[in-house]
């Protein structure tokens, strides 16, 4: 029982004791969570302003007439499983189960490429049906303004990303890094499916 | 603790991925299911919170890392959303009482 006791301050001390490392990573893993952390600013931004509009106008067009809720379901179900897959081949790599890095890396840009084009199919149905970024046949011009400026956002954070773990996937495969280079693209991936959380929360259900 | 975790393999990414499914399933219906405005949106953002928290916590694995680093990143994430709920929301209003 004292035993525990010291065993917990001291590692209570080691997590406040600062030293030569006082997050306990190494620095490229801290500078992607740096990242990720202003990154979260910018979508903060985004979904504020979106909320700001959509609060001092009082009227807002019914998504569930204009977009269709499966199509959507379906691309953060992708979204999810891509996550899922993703967390497997960082495991893998940290764990040195080699066979199952590349594999994994495969399965999570395959579920960024479908989420792509279920967004440049909703994309293309939304435009035919009239939505411009100024303008659209449902009477409020910022709906699709917000639309299209927070999802585009999001949409070029998933292409960046399928291109950053087709780089890591080569790198991996030429041995020319480390476990925990994989460890931060995945960092990346996952803060991608988080965002859309909140985007499909906020701008598809509300 | 944290190893035994770590170590029975790629369950508990599984586990994570079956959650974040049924919550987003609860969300999809919570719309269909046409809830009163009010408890749809607070149910909403419950579950958002919740799926958030599960990304984080599990797949970005910041349960695992020390302390120092869990609260540098969530504490600035958790102030801004206070602060923007806080100033834009009573804003928004009083534009929409102008009007």
């Amino acid at each position: 029982m004292a035993h525990d006791a010291v065993d917990q301050e001291q590692a209570l001390a080691s997590d406040w004791g600062g030293g030569g490392s006082p997050f306990a990573v190494g620095w490229p893993k801290l500078m992607m969570w740096l990242f990720l952390v202003s990154d979260t600013l910018t979508f903060a931004g985004l979904l504020a302003g979106y909320g700001v509009v959509r609060i001092s106008l009082g009227r807002w067009p019914d998504r569930t007439q204009v977009f269709n809720l499966y199509l959507v379901g379906a691309m953060t179900f992708i979204l999810i499983c891509s996550s899922a897959t993703m967390a497997v081949a960082v495991s893998a790599a940290k764990r040195g189960d080699h066979r199952r890095v590349i594999p994994y890396l495969l399965l999570t840009v395959l579920g960024g490429l479908l989420f792509l084009s279920g967004q440049a199919y909703e994309w293309t149905h939304f435009i035919r049906e009239g939505a411009r970024l100024f303008g659209n046949p449902w009477g409020i011009p910022q709906f699709s303004a917000t639309f299209f400026i927070t999802t585009g956002f999001h949409g070029g954070h998933v292409t960046v990303g399928v291109l950053y773990l087709l780089v890591t996937a080569l790198r991996w495969a030429r041995r020319s890094i480390q476990p925990e280079s994989v460890e931060i693209t995945g960092l990346y991936w996952h803060f991608v499916d988080l965002v859309w959380v909140f985007i499909f929360t906020l701008l598809y259900l509300i | 603790m944290a190893e035994g975790t770590h170590q029975d393999g790629y369950r508990i990414y599984g586990v994570v991925w079956f959650w974040l499914l049924v919550i987003t399933l609860l969300e999809l219906g919570a719309v269909l299911v046409h809830l009163p405005h009010t408890l749809l949106v607070i149910s909403l953002l419950i579950m958002a919170l919740m799926k958030a928290a599960l990304i984080i916590a599990y797949f970005m694995h910041l349960r695992y890392e020390r302390l120092s680093l869990a609260y540098a990143v969530v504490t600035p994430m958790f102030f801004l959303a206070i602060v923007l709920f806080a100033f834009l929301g009573p804003d928004a209003l009083s534009v929409l009482h102008r009007r």
